[in-house]
């Protein structure tokens, strides 16, 4: 039968076979190019970046250097960024993880008046996106002075209806009902039944819910700098845009590419050492 | 979706555990004891567990809403000398008229959809015929490339931003440099480039994780659909089109629908672009020329341009989706 199948795929002409490995390769080189540039080049000093081949090396190799620039220049600013953006990220990531699976652990297992009606509402939120809301965010929190706060980004970062998509389609599958009715047989409270047996149940899909919500928090320019006018409390993606819109004049490019490798390499990490669970809620996002 | 038939959470609670344990119902337990407390509790749970999310909920997302749909009734008069501080007086629906009257916004709104028109359906295209491609049997390093397409979605688009206006800025950009030793001479950041090369920043940060979606579609494909049509001598790009394609739809759906909603919130890169690119207009996409309300103070304004928004991205995607659905595909 596999002998059957395979007999006429295996005639197909070698020519086709080298286009598609070139239609590959290809494709290849569009995606890691600009990323290959972003590597060499945080590897130059400002002398060498523009004139020495953008997609190799120069002759000196910079990098130890322009990383301790980097991280002297404006009284140590590009550290306080990465560690505002790890903060705003796994802050707002845990509470967001914990919230949606509250909500959508509820949403999955308990019948009660408005259940769809809320579902919905959350399902319809998704669709919208986020960067809609920013702007009369920032209207409704400038005219009660939150704005230009810590609270000003991180309260919007734990709200998730993605996550709470997620959090309800994992605990329909995940959690059975049997479990449940022991635990209240046992005379546990409905919390406790919750943090000691659904939250266990669902701690590998609550991964996803979180990594889905560090990325979204990580990565969000339009919020932040809306809100954020002091560059003290500034996540690093606004402060890469500002210095690069000073178009090297404070703050050389040279270091500017450094600062943009420094702050993908912990997402860019993640990604790859996750990739499962990545793709657990890329496909439950889209496919369903 | 919901794998529990039996027990269902409608079944009222005394009665499912009454039906486990087989006991019949005591009548003499008095109602104010542990039953009554846990029938209590399971009552409440569902909002005790909602709140914190429902709560934040409506500030962060509804509120705001409801905000900037009251403040778009207002505007601001100032009295004849201007020196008492401006007022707000309700104006009906004149902000609209204001708005759709602005040449400035409406073609932003307009241009942001003919990128969408033409972006969509190539980056589509190209994450279509790669996730074929990877799903061919015997195609080599499937793994390898996988990850390699889907590194772009990995840097934040931000990040992404700026390594393609350096890529793009005039004197300096590689890209340019290379293709001008063959005699080619390029600006990414003409008038007529700039589209396409925000385009093509979008293209180059989404097409993988398109890509990923429609892969994951294409091996959720059973086995013997392939298996009998390649029986019947459908190989090839004749068993993609015809048989792989059409099991794909829905996920080509989804992913249009929520690519159209990306283009139409357009910011971060134009944004990221006018630092190499000073042509770009400050108020280039509908989001942009919103913000660029906020900055000349016109707050209410720009609540209305942010509602106008909304609506349309609310039409495009409900509109398409109700579309797709009357025509029977499973969303």
């Amino acid at each position: 039968m596999k002998e059957a199948t395979r007999g006429p795929a295996r005639a197909a002409n070698p020519a086709g076979r080298a286009g598609v490995l070139a239609v590959l390769l290809l494709a290849t080189v569009y995606s890691l190019l600009p990323v290959w540039w972003l590597v060499v080049s945080a590897t130059k000093g400002s002398s060498d970046l523009f004139s020495s081949n953008g997609f190799w090396f120069a002759g000196r190799i910079e990098i130890v250097q322009n990383v301790s620039t980097l991280l002297g220049v404006q009284d140590g600013i590009f550290g306080r960024w990465m560690l505002n953006s790890l903060l705003y990220a796994v802050g707002g990531a845990l509470v967001a993880t914990l919230l949606s699976a509250m909500a959508g652990y509820v949403l999955a297992k308990y019948a009660f008046r408005g259940r769809e009606a809320v579902f919905n509402t959350v399902l319809g939120a998704i669709l919208i996106p986020a960067p809609l809301f920013a702007l009369p965010l920032y209207l409704m929190f400038s005219a009660t002075h939150v704005v230009n706060t810590f609270w000003a980004v991180f309260v919007p970062s734990v709200v998730s209806p993605f996550g709470v998509y997620l959090a309800r389609i994992y605990a329909a599958a995940a959690v059975p009902d049997e479990l449940l009715e022991a635990g209240r047989i046992d005379g546990a409270g409905e919390f406790r039944i919750f943090r000691s047996i659904v939250l266990r149940v669902l701690q590998p899909s609550l991964v996803t819910v979180f990594l889905f919500q560090f990325v979204t928090v990580w990565t969000n320019y339009l919020l932040p700098s809306l809100m954020l006018a002091n560059d003290r409390l500034q996540p690093v993606t606004v402060g890469l845009v500002a210095w690069k819109e000073q178009r090297g004049q404070t703050v050389p490019y040279n270091l500017v590419i450094t600062g943009s490798l420094l702050s993908v390499v912990p997402i860019v990490v993640m990604f790859l050492l996750l990739q499962r669970y990545w793709k657990a809620g890329l496909t439950s996002g889209s496919v369903k | 979706m919901h794998r529990t038939p039996t027990a269902s959470p409608t079944a009222s609670p005394a009665r499912s555990q009454e039906g486990r344990t087989g006991a019949p119902p005591k009548p003499s337990r008095p109602a104010s004891g542990p039953a009554r407390r846990r029938i209590d509790g399971r009552r409440w749970a569902p909002l005790g567990f909602l709140s914190p999310f429902g709560l934040l909920f409506l500030l962060t997302f509804v509120a705001p809403i409801c905000y900037a749909l009251y403040q778009s009734l207002f505007k601001l008069r100032r009295s004849g000398l201007g020196l008492a501080p401006p007022t707000e007086v309700f104006t009906g629906l004149s902000n609209y008229a204001d708005a759709l009257g602005d040449r400035v916004f409406t073609s932003s709104v307009v241009r942001v959809l003919l990128i969408g028109a033409v972006q969509v359906p190539l980056m589509l295209g190209l994450a279509l015929v790669l996730a074929l491609l990877l799903d061919a049997r015997r195609t080599p390093g499937k793994r390898f490339f996988r990850l390699a397409f889907f590194l772009p979605y990995a840097i934040p688009g931000v990040i992404g931003g700026l390594m393609w206006s350096f890529l793009y800025q005039p004197d300096v950009s590689p890209i340019a440099g290379a293709l001008a030793h063959v005699g080619l001479h390029v600006d990414f950041t003409s008038e007529g480039a700039l589209p396409w090369s925000v385009g093509n920043m979008l293209t180059w940060g989404w097409t993988g994780y398109n890509m990923i979606v429609i892969h994951s579609a294409l091996k959720a494909i059973p086995g013997e659909f392939t298996e009998a049509a390649e029986l019947d001598g459908c190989t090839g790009w004749r068993l993609a089109w015809h048989i792989k394609v059409p099991m794909v739809r829905p996920a080509l759906v989804m992913s249009t629908v929520f690519s159209v909603i990306g283009t139409a919130q357009l910011y971060n890169e134009p944004v990221i672009m006018r630092a190499v690119a000073p042509n770009l207009a400050a108020d280039w996409t509908p989001i942009m020329a919103a913000q660029n309300e906020v900055a000349a103070n016109n707050y209410h304004a720009a609540a209305t341009r942010s509602v106008i928004l909304a609506l349309v991205i609310f039409v495009l995607s409900f509109g398409f989706m109700r579309f797709v659905n009357k025509r029977g595909a499973a969303l």
